[in-house]
C-alpha cells in the first residue's frame, strides 16, 4: 500500500517528441556544418579540376603507352613511344623551333616589358590609366585575328613588311622559307600580343615596392638608375619569376600562330622549319589519327619540359638575387 | 553507430554520389536500338563545303513525313576532327555523313565504324562511274559509301591576260594549245616571254593534274604497300610538275600569295575542280567577271575531290539512313544539287541529263560548265588510293615539291625529303 503510495519524484515534462527530434537534427546538422561544409566550399575547383585537368593527364599517360588508333584498336606498348621520341628527327626539330621562337619572343619582350613599366611608374607621366590600358588591348585580340594579319604583313609578293623593307633597298624576303626569318615574324606576333599583359604584371610588381626605399636611397644619394638595379629589381625578383614562367608555359605551347602562318599546314613550313611541339602533338595525336598514342607521349614530353623550364628559370632567377 | 563510422559512412556516401553522377554523365548514351521498322522522328545528315541538299531534304521530308536536320560544316579542316570525336567516343554523329576522298580511304582502315550498305539499300553497282563506286567500298568487301559528286578537273584561264601575251583566248582554241603537259608548258613558256610574268599558280597544282591521270597505283601498291619511291605515277608527276618550276608564280593553294594572286593577276591559269570555280570567283571578285574563261585539262581529264555518303554503325536508324543516303544520291537529286552549288554528278543518268549538259556558268564568260567537266569526268582513270594518300600528298610529296619550287632544295635533295617523310606519313 505504501509501496503503491509513494509516488515518483515529481520529473520535468517529457518534451513533446517532435521538439526533441528538432533539436537532435538541430545539433546534427550543426556538426555536419562544421566538418564538412569547408569541404563542400573548396569541393568544386577540386571536382572541375579532376574533370578537366586531372582526368585528361591521366588518360593521356594512359594513352602515351598505347598504340591508339583513334578510331580503332588499342594495343598495350609500354615505353615504346617514348623510346622512339628519342631517336626521331622531327620530334628535335620541333624542340628546337620552340626554343628558338621561345627565345626570340621571351627575351626582347620581357626587356621591353621592363622598361614600359618603369616608364610607366615614373610620377611626371600624364594620363596613367589610359596608357596601362592602351598598353594591354592586343592581348584582348583574338589569336586568330593577330595571326591573320601578320600573315599578311609577313607575305611574299604584297606584304607591307617586304615593301618597307624594299625602300631601304632590302630583297624581297620569302619569310616563310628559311627558320631564321619565319622565327622572326612569328615571334612578332607573340612580342605584339604579349608585352601588354607582362607589363601590367611587372607594373604592379613594382607599385607594390615601398616608396621608402627609394625615399632612403635619394638621400643616400643614389641615382635613378641605381635606385633600379638596386632596388626595384631585387624587389621584383617574385613578380618576374611569375612572368618568365608564364611566359615559359605559352612559349612550349605556342600553336595558333606558327599554324595559321603556314596557311593550316600541321607541318609549319615546306621543311618543317617552324613546326612547335605543340604543332607536332597535333600532328600525330589529332591530325594522322593511328598514331594518337605517340600525340600522347609527345605531350607528355612537352609538359615535363616546361616542368624542367620552369624549375630551371626558378632556380636561376632565385640565384642571381642572392 | 560511432562517431568514426559515421563519418565514414558519411564520407562514403559523398564519393559514392559524386562519382554516381560522373558516371551519369559519362554513361548518358545506352544504346538501345529502336525495334525493326520502327520509323524515326527525325534523321542528321553532316556535311561540309556546299553540296546543295538544302532544297532535297525539305523535299525528302515531304515525301516521308521523316524530319531531316542538315548541319553544314563549311571547312573540311574543321568537319574532320568533329568526325574523328564521334567516331572516337561512339556517339554524336549524324545518320547519313558525308565521307570526302581523302576521309574515307583513311576511314576504310577501321570499316567496322560504318554500316554494310549492301543489305540496305537495292543494287545501284551500275549506276555510277565503276571506278567511283568501287572506291566506295571497304577492304573487307562492305559497301561504306554511295557516291555524291566528283573533282573533275578543267583548266580556269583569264582572257584577258591571255589575249595581251598574244595567245588565242577563245575556249577551244586553248583547249587545243595544251593536248598533253608539254604543250601545256610550252605556251607557259610563251606567256612568259610575251610578258614576263608566271603563267600557273603553283607546281604542286600541275602534279595533282598528272597524278589522277596516270590510272595506276599512286602512293600505294595494291597489298597498300607504300610505294612512293618506286611509283611511276609519283614519279611522273614529280617530273612533269617540277619542270614546270619556270613558268610558276610559287604562290601554293590556299596561301594569302595565291587568293591574292588572282585579283592581282600574278598567274593566268589554275587547274579547276568543278567545286574549285566559285572560289576562282570569289578570289578574283566582282571586277574581273567574264575574264576568266574554262577550258580543258592536258591529258583530257583528273580528278581533285569527291565525297561519299555514308551510315555510321552508331546510328539508330541505319536501314532509313541508307534510305536518305540513297535518296540524296539518285540521280535527279545529283543534277538538282549541281545546279544549286556546283558539284559535279557521279550517276551516269545524271552525267547525260539535259539540264546538266545545258547549265551555263556565268561568272565565267558563260562557259558550258556541265558540259566541259561532264566530258573530262567520262575519261577518269581509276587510281588506287591508299589509308593515307591524303597525308603523304599533303605533308610529304606537296611540302617536298614546294621546297624546290621556292629553292630551299635541289631536286635530288628534296625527292629524298619525300620518299623519307612518306614512309612516315604512310603508315597505319
Amino acid at each position: 500500500m505504501s509501496l503503491s503510495a509513494t509516488t515518483a519524484p515529481p520529473s520535468p515534462a517529457p518534451p513533446p517528441p517532435d521538439v526533441a527530434a528538432r533539436r537532435r537534427r538541430g545539433s546534427l546538422l550543426n556538426r555536419l556544418d562544421l566538418k564538412y561544409s569547408p569541404y563542400l566550399y573548396i569541393a568544386p575547383f577540386f571536382l572541375i579540376f579532376g574533370i578537366f585537368g586531372l582526368y585528361p593527364m591521366l588518360r593521356t599517360a594512359w594513352m602515351s603507352l598505347h598504340d591508339w588508333d583513334m578510331v580503332g584498336d588499342h594495343t598495350f606498348i609500354g615505353l615504346d613511344n617514348y623510346i622512339e621520341l628519342f631517336s626521331d628527327d622531327y620530334f628535335w626539330n620541333a624542340l628546337v623551333n620552340t626554343f628558338g621562337m621561345f627565345a626570340l619572343s621571351t627575351i626582347p619582350q620581357l626587356l621591353l616589358a621592363l622598361f614600359l613599366a618603369t616608364l610607366l611608374n615614373r610620377t611626371f607621366l600624364r594620363a596613367k590609366t589610359f596608357f596601362r590600358m592602351a598598353i594591354f588591348v592586343p592581348n584582348v585580340v583574338s589569336v586568330a585575328a593577330v595571326a591573320i594579319v601578320f600573315g599578311m604583313l609577313f607575305q611574299r609578293e604584297f606584304g607591307l613588311i617586304n615593301w618597307l623593307l624594299s625602300l631601304v633597298g632590302v630583297d624581297q624576303i620569302d619569310w616563310r622559307a628559311h627558320s631564321w626569318s619565319s622565327w622572326t615574324a612569328i615571334a612578332t606576333m607573340v612580342n605584339w600580343r604579349w608585352t601588354g599583359y607582362n607589363t601590367l604584371i611587372l607594373l604592379a610588381g613594382m607599385q607594390a615596392i615601398p616608396k621608402d626605399l627609394y625615399e632612403a636611397a635619394e638621400i643616400d644619394g643614389a641615382g635613378q638608375w641605381r635606385q633600379f638595379w638596386q632596388i626595384t629589381l631585387p624587389m621584383l625578383r617574385p613578380t618576374f619569376l611569375f612572368v618568365v614562367i608564364l611566359s615559359t608555359i605559352g612559349g612550349m605551347q605556342l600553336f595558333t600562330e606558327p599554324l595559321l602562318f603556314a596557311n593550316g599546314s600541321i607541318i609549319g613550313g615546306n621543311q618543317r622549319e617552324y613546326q612547335t611541339l605543340a604543332m607536332y602533338m597535333y600532328e600525330k595525336g589529332i591530325y594522322n589519327l593511328s598514331t594518337a598514342g605517340y600525340g600522347a607521349a609527345v605531350a607528355w614530353a612537352i609538359f615535363m619540359i616546361i616542368v624542367l623550364v620552369s624549375l630551371i628559370n626558378f632556380i636561376l632567377v632565385r640565384r642571381s638575387a642572392k | 553507430m560511432s562517431l568514426t563510422t559515421r563519418r565514414a559512412r558519411m564520407a562514403a556516401t559523398a564519393l559514392a554520389a559524386v562519382l554516381v553522377a560522373g558516371g551519369l554523365a559519362a554513361c548518358g548514351n545506352d544504346d538501345d536500338k529502336p525495334a525493326e521498322g520502327e520509323k524515326p522522328a527525325k534523321l542528321v545528315v553532316d556535311t561540309f563545303g556546299e553540296m546543295g541538299y538544302d532544297e532535297l531534304v525539305k523535299e525528302y521530308e515531304k515525301q516521308t513525313g521523316i524530319k531531316v536536320e542538315l548541319r553544314k560544316t563549311a571547312q573540311l579542316g574543321e568537319y574532320r576532327p568533329k568526325l574523328v570525336r564521334y567516331l572516337a567516343t561512339g556517339k554524336g554523329a549524324a545518320d547519313v555523313t558525308a565521307l570526302e576522298e581523302g576521309i574515307l580511304n583513311e576511314f576504310k582502315a577501321n570499316p567496322r565504324n560504318w554500316a554494310d550498305l549492301t543489305p540496305l539499300v537495292s543494287d545501284h553497282s551500275t549506276e555510277y562511274l565503276p571506278w567511283k563506286w568501287e572506291l566506295g567500298k571497304a577492304p573487307d568487301g562492305r559497301l561504306i559509301g554511295l557516291p555524291t559528286d566528283v573533282g573533275s578537273l578543267a583548266v580556269c584561264y583569264r582572257k584577258d591576260l591571255f589575249s595581251a601575251a598574244g595567245l588565242p583566248t577563245e575556249r577551244d582554241q586553248v583547249s587545243a594549245l595544251w593536248p598533253d603537259w608539254n604543250g601545256f608548258h610550252q605556251t607557259g613558256q610563251k606567256y612568259k616571254q610575251a610578258t614576263g610574268k608566271a603563267f600557273i599558280d603553283s607546281i604542286t597544282a600541275v602534279s595533282n593534274g598528272v597524278l589522277f591521270q596516270q590510272g595506276s597505283d599512286l602512293f600505294y601498291d595494291k597489298e597498300n604497300n607504300i610505294i612512293a619511291d618506286s611509283s611511276p605515277a609519283v614519279k611522273a608527276a614529280w617530273e612533269t610538275a617540277t619542270s614546270m618550276v619556270d613558268i610558276s608564280a610559287k604562290a601554293s593553294t590556299w596561301s594569302p600569295e595565291w587568293s591574292g594572286g588572282f585579283k592581282q593577276g600574278t598567274f593566268a591559269a589554275t587547274f579547276c575542280p568543278s567545286w574549285m570555280l566559285g572560289i576562282v570567283a570569289d578570289n578574283s571578285g566582282e571586277a574581273n567577271k567574264g575574264k576568266w574563261d574554262v577550258a580543258a585539262v592536258p591529258g583530257g581529264s583528273g580528278n581533285w575531290g569527291g565525297s561519299w555518303l555514308a551510315v555510321p554503325e552508331q546510328s539508330k536508324y541505319p536501314k532509313e539512313a541508307a534510305k536518305l543516303a540513297e535518296f540524296l544520291t539518285n540521280a535527279n537529286s545529283q543534277v538538282e544539287a549541281f545546279k544549286l552549288k556546283g558539284p559535279l554528278p557521279t550517276n551516269l543518268e545524271a552525267l547525260k541529263n539535259e539540264a546538266f549538259l545545258n547549265y551555263t556558268n556565268e561568272y565565267f564568260s558563260n562557259a558550258p560548265t556541265g558540259k566541259i567537266f561532264g566530258e573530262s569526268v567520262a575519261n577518269i582513270k581509276p587510281v588506287h588510293l591508299g589509308p593515307k594518300h591524303q597525308a603523304v600528298k599533303e605533308n610529304a610529296f606537296e611540302p617536298a615539291m614546294r621546297a624546290f619550287e621556292n629553292g630551299q632544295a635541289s631536286k635530288d635533295k628534296a625527292w629524298e625529303q619525300f620518299t623519307k617523310d612518306a614512309q612516315t606519313q604512310g603508315a597505319f
